[in-house]
């Protein structure tokens, strides 16, 4: 019953993104027009694969900090959070967002790693597993984080401030990771040498969700 | 008709130290009404979240039994309808989308489209059920949160400022509404409005406290 529920609340968000545009139009020209900076501000310049990997997971970091709190940002906006309180249980609407951030999350890394790879002739993958997994991984943790971190600035004044503030120390250790097996990656190392990293982001992933889980009545309800 | 019995014990609300009611009691069981009154901003839309499990009261317990078994506070949504001003309605979906929405969280299967025509049909917008809600005015989305409110044939019915925005025929609709819920379960009502208040058996009335 309550994954039932969270399903239509997850379909109930992307058939309202579908409509509205909340996210998905934030998202995509945060990447647009950061790709093109850093494309112009490279030029010819040499760079090494470690600052690559950092510029890759920058993009990542902060295009999710400007459409990933819509999700619960726009429920309180438009004053129907009440609404959703009184349809459903609260780990119903923590599922259901969190799939929705999941697949936006996932879908939107994927276009920036492809379109990364394909223009930034510097940054070379030479281990391509490593940079796929790395990808998923990370996109899970960062949705995971970015999902409670949106249900906790949603009440606030000052939302657009405070969500990457609050972001950046929960999901250092994320970040760190990342951009070392992205650098792993671009050095070609054997997929077992990034198996450590790998152990991080799930561990990182899992506990950020049984967290939430646990507060996410209290951050729901005033 | 089944055995239902509200019982609210001792209940205050603060919000940042200011102190908004204390020590509210009452019970109702089904087959009854009762007015919450006040003035305004003493605490009755406060009081009418807190009776739906939306908001957790400061201190003291509000408690909803069916047949004798209490109900959890991660159960109460499925049996509590709420009208209230603060309640809004999905302005990108249409009537019936929203209705729709709201049957397919909840989880109720027995309910098909020609059910819910019937309940728009009763707050007189099944003709606009194709439309946005955005392109709805203020009376015709509060009919519209009746409906969705009265999906789940809820034991415990609470209408905040209930006739707020309708015009006759809505008044009419609301209190033909109210009469069938206080015959079947248990019918809250927090208003000050006069002709309101002859649908409730009886009234407590939140005092607001301010320190």
């Amino acid at each position: 019953m309550m994954m039932r529920s969270a399903y239509e609340v997850f379909r109930k968000d992307v058939h309202s993104e579908f409509r509205t545009r909340y996210a998905m139009n934030a998202l995509i020209m945060f990447v647009i027009v950061a790709l093109s900076i850093i494309l112009f501000s490279i030029g010819d310049e040499s760079v090494t694969p470690g600052v690559l990997s950092g510029i890759l997971w920058v993009i990542i970091f902060f295009s999710g900090m400007s459409g990933l709190s819509r999700s619960f940002v726009s429920e309180e906006e438009r004053g129907t959070v009440l609404t959703l309180q009184l349809l459903t249980e609260p780990s119903a609407v923590y599922a259901g967002k969190l799939l929705f951030n999941l697949i936006l999350t996932v879908s939107l890394n994927l276009f920036i790693a492809v379109m990364y790879v394909l223009l930034v002739q510097q940054f070379v993958v030479q281990s391509p597993a490593i940079f796929w997994v790395t990808i998923l991984l990370g996109s899970a943790g960062i949705a995971a984080a970015a999902t409670i971190l949106a249900a906790i600035i949603a009440k606030a004044n000052t939302k657009g401030t405070l969500y990457p503030v609050l972001a950046f120390p929960i999901m250092l250790p994320l970040l760190l990771t990342v951009m070392n097996a992205t650098r792993l990656a671009t050095e070609g190392a054997p997929f077992s040498e990034a198996a450590g990293e790998f152990q991080v982001l799930v561990a990182y992933t899992v506990v950020v969700i049984a967290v939430s889980v646990i507060l996410f009545d209290f951050v729901w309800k005033d | 008709m089944t055995n239902a019995v509200l019982k609210a014990d001792q209940l205050s609300k603060d919000f940042n130290r200011r102190k908004i009611f204390s020590a509210i009691s009452f019970d109702a069981a089904s087959g009854s009404s009762l007015a919450v009154t006040g003035r305004n901003g003493s605490g009755k839309s406060t009081l009418a979240k807190i009776l739906c499990g939306v908001l957790t009261p400061t201190s003291g317990t509000a408690v909803l039994s069916i047949d004798g078994n209490a109900i959890s506070p991660e159960r109460l949504h499925r049996h509590v309808g709420l009208v209230s001003p603060y309640v809004q309605m999905y302005d990108e979906f249409t009537g019936i989308e929203n209705l729709r929405l709201a049957i397919s969280i909840r989880g109720i299967v027995r309910k098909n489209d020609r059910q819910l025509r019937d309940l728009l049909q009763q707050f007189g917008i099944d003709d606009r059920r194709n439309d946005d809600v955005r392109t709805y005015s203020s009376g015709m989305k509060q009919r519209l949160k009746y409906a969705a409110a009265l999906l789940h044939e809820p034991e415990l019915l609470v209408l905040d400022e209930p006739t707020s925005n309708l015009d006759e025929q809505g008044i009419a609709a609301v209190r033909d509404v109210m009469s069938r819920q206080k015959e079947s379960g248990i019918l809250i009502i927090a208003t000050n409005d006069r002709d309101d208040l002859r649908y409730a058996d009886r009234q407590v009335t939140v005092e607001g406290e301010h320190t």
